[in-house]
């Protein structure tokens, strides 16, 4: 021990000796050096305030949007603002046939974009060869998703309301909602479908199985969930959708609700609501909105409310429903 | 042996093996299912045609009655009045300042919150934030709408007594709020797309978190980050609701973030929400003018999609 000690003190009694000079610099450098160290470290930290700063602009933004919403809108949150039609006068004005319009074209937009989406997502993942032309399938997708919604609006305009003659109905509407979230369901669907191991598909087809029951009775199953996230947040974006709808020229005052998909005789179900005029809740909103008497601002703000609430609920879900399954499977 | 090659050969003969004709119908549903899967995935292609061919043809009428020299030149534009101009530029002068706006509030706030949610943030507060910036992305624009008309606008007004109650800034900051989170989750992917290697070397040779950050991460991970920028701007160039609601309809050529002006998307929801006839100057106008927003956006998608790809190719 003693010996040990020895050695290590040995050149530091040899430096105080013979280099004092020396050694006053490199404490003199020691100092800038220290002083150095704490002009970072406090930039580090100066930088970690600011970051969190930034962080919670963004996020503040959602909490105080969502509360002036709220506030503003207060006097509106009744049962009675859901079963009215549209009114001119702001204080008897209500969402009846807004919500209604909303929920029959989400409908149509989940009929179109579903099964469509997800073949497209199973063909390219399981079944496209690797080539030019499934290149430009994927290319095509991906600048699809960049493509403004406002577009969508200006091709339903074109080709769906004039060359088709569908007309400014539901079926237009949700057609173009359709074709919006494509993209959205392709890019999760194959995003799950990728996450499920070869040693699946592998034992399958030792099995004989052929190449649709391994898609079918595997692939498929596998990626519920990680496809259910991404049609949930595709159907929120469509719910909140304004411009593609306008652009379609929608009517924004509709005192009707669309004949019921349902009907009492046989065959039970009819059609008739497709073609129907029909409002949605962000245009019932956006027409609110433009009107400068400040009451009818009350209006849209208690719409406004009610829109966030359900794609919060809707992304929020399809959020924790991804958590969830990453989580859990672990091949 | 020679049996079953013969029956193979003979296909009029498939009905004699009730096996092998299961495995032919079999082969026929594969056939069938796969061609119909490719059908659906060639309705982006289709999707992406009709767009195109929509709105050059429309554009194409258009260009049959206004130059394109016009088109391009003119300041003025007044499709719907007695004397019409057709100038596009006081259009895209709109677009690009409530975009600038909007992009010099993203940018920053992006940047600064991407850098401090991949380097300085815990594990636990990382896996909280950013749920909620994906809840933030999803928030229906025409809400912004609200938010800039009737909650900044009052504000700004404050400070400003001369802001009138449409103009761009109040549009742009929104607009930047609303891509903040965009460009975050995209610049943060792009940082933590860098080794730990090279955060381990940085910090071996003693440097703080915040000089690690931006000397070595940024630098390394700059293509994604960049990417992520022009995706922000291709954003806010197509953004519709927010500057419909809050920055006016007035087409005049002016970078006066003060002023109220239309932005193309503007323009197409102003023309939209009057009940203009088919085939009329003014209906074709706003495919024109849509043609103009779709090859702006594409431009900036298309740069921004080539420097990801070039980055991730990197490491």
């Amino acid at each position: 021990m003693t010996t040990q000690t020895d050695l290590t003190q040995t050149p530091i009694s040899q430096a105080t000796d013979s280099q004092a000079p020396a050694q006053a610099s490199v404490l003199k450098n020691l100092d800038a050096v220290r002083a150095m160290i704490k002009r970072h470290k406090l930039n580090d930290y100066i930088f970690s305030v600011i970051g969190l700063l930034a962080l919670m602009m963004a996020l503040l933004t959602l909490l105080v949007l969502f509360g002036d919403l709220v506030i503003d809108g207060f006097t509106r949150f009744n049962l009675q603002f859901l079963s009215e039609f549209p009114s001119r006068r702001a204080a008897n004005a209500g969402l009846l046939s807004a919500w209604v319009g909303s929920a029959l074209v989400m409908l149509v937009t989940f009929l179109v974009a579903v099964p469509m989406g997800v073949a497209a997502g199973l063909y390219l993942e399981e079944y496209a060869p690797k080539n030019w032309f499934s290149d430009l399938i994927e290319i095509n997708v991906t600048n699809l998703a960049g493509v403004p919604s406002i577009v969508y609006g200006l091709l339903a305009l074109g080709l769906f309301v004039y060359i088709l003659g569908l007309g400014q109905s539901i079926l237009t509407a949700g057609l173009t909602l359709g074709l919006l979230i494509l993209p959205i369901v392709i890019v999760s669907t194959r995003e799950s479908i990728r996450a499920i191991p070869i040693a699946i598909r592998e034992a399958a087809y030792a099995v004989g199985a052929t190449k649709w029951q391994v898609v079918y009775d595997h692939v498929l199953k596998y990626s519920y969930g990680g496809i259910l996230t991404g049609v949930i947040i595709g159907m929120a974006r469509a719910l909140g959708e304004t411009a593609p709808i306008i652009t379609i020229g929608a009517l924004t005052f509709i005192a009707f609700l669309p004949p019921s998909p349902l009907t009492e005789v046989a065959p039970f179900i009819n059609f008739e609501w497709l073609s129907s005029g029909f409002t949605v809740l962000p245009i019932q909103m956006f027409n609110w909105l433009s009107r400068p008497d400040h009451a009818f601002h009350i209006n849209a703000a208690a719409t406004g409310a009610l829109i966030i609430i359900v794609t919060l609920l809707m992304n929020g879900t399809a959020i924790y429903l991804r958590y969830k399954i990453r989580k859990n499977i672990k091949w | 042996m020679s049996a079953v090659v013969q029956m193979i050969n003979q296909p009029v003969n498939l009905t004699i093996s009730p096996r092998l004709a299961k495995n032919v119908g079999r082969n026929i549903k594969e056939r069938i299912i796969e061609f119909i899967l490719m059908l659906a995935a060639l309705s982006a292609v289709a999707t992406t045609l009709s767009i195109v061919a929509i709105l050059l043809y429309e554009s194409l009428s258009f260009f049959k009655t206004v130059s394109i020299v016009d088109f391009f030149t003119d300041t003025q534009w007044t499709p719907l009045f007695e004397d019409a101009h057709y100038g596009i530029l006081a259009l895209v002068s709109g677009t690009l300042t409530t975009s600038a706006i909007a992009l010099s509030v993203a940018i920053p706030i992006g940047t600064i919150s991407a850098i401090y949610l991949s380097e300085f943030a815990s594990h636990k507060t990382r896996e909280i934030v950013k749920p909620l910036l994906e809840l933030l992305v999803g928030v229906p624009t025409i809400v912004f709408g609200y938010f800039a008309l009737l909650f900044l606008t009052p504000i700004l007004q404050k400070f400003f007594p001369d802001l009138p109650g449409f103009n761009m800034l109040s549009a742009g900051i929104v607009m930047g709020i609303m891509i903040v989170p965009y460009i975050a989750s995209l610049a943060e992917d792009a940082m933590r797309a860098v080794p730990m290697a090279m955060r381990e070397g940085s910090y071996a040779m003693g440097a703080t978190r915040f000089q690690t950050a931006i000397r070595v991460v940024t630098p390394a991970a700059i293509s994604g980050i960049v990417a992520a920028y022009i995706l922000g701007i291709s954003r806010a160039v197509g953004e519709t609701m927010v500057v419909a609601v809050a920055a006016g309809q007035q087409p005049i050529v002016s970078f006066n973030p003060m002023e109220s002006a239309a932005t193309i998307t503007a323009y197409i929801v102003q023309v939209a929400l009057g009940d203009l006839p088919h085939g009329s100057i003014g209906y074709q106008s706003i495919f024109a003018a849509g043609l103009v927003l779709m090859i702006m956006t594409l431009f900036f998608n298309v740069i921004g999609h080539m420097i990801r790809k070039k980055y991730r190719e990197h490491y």
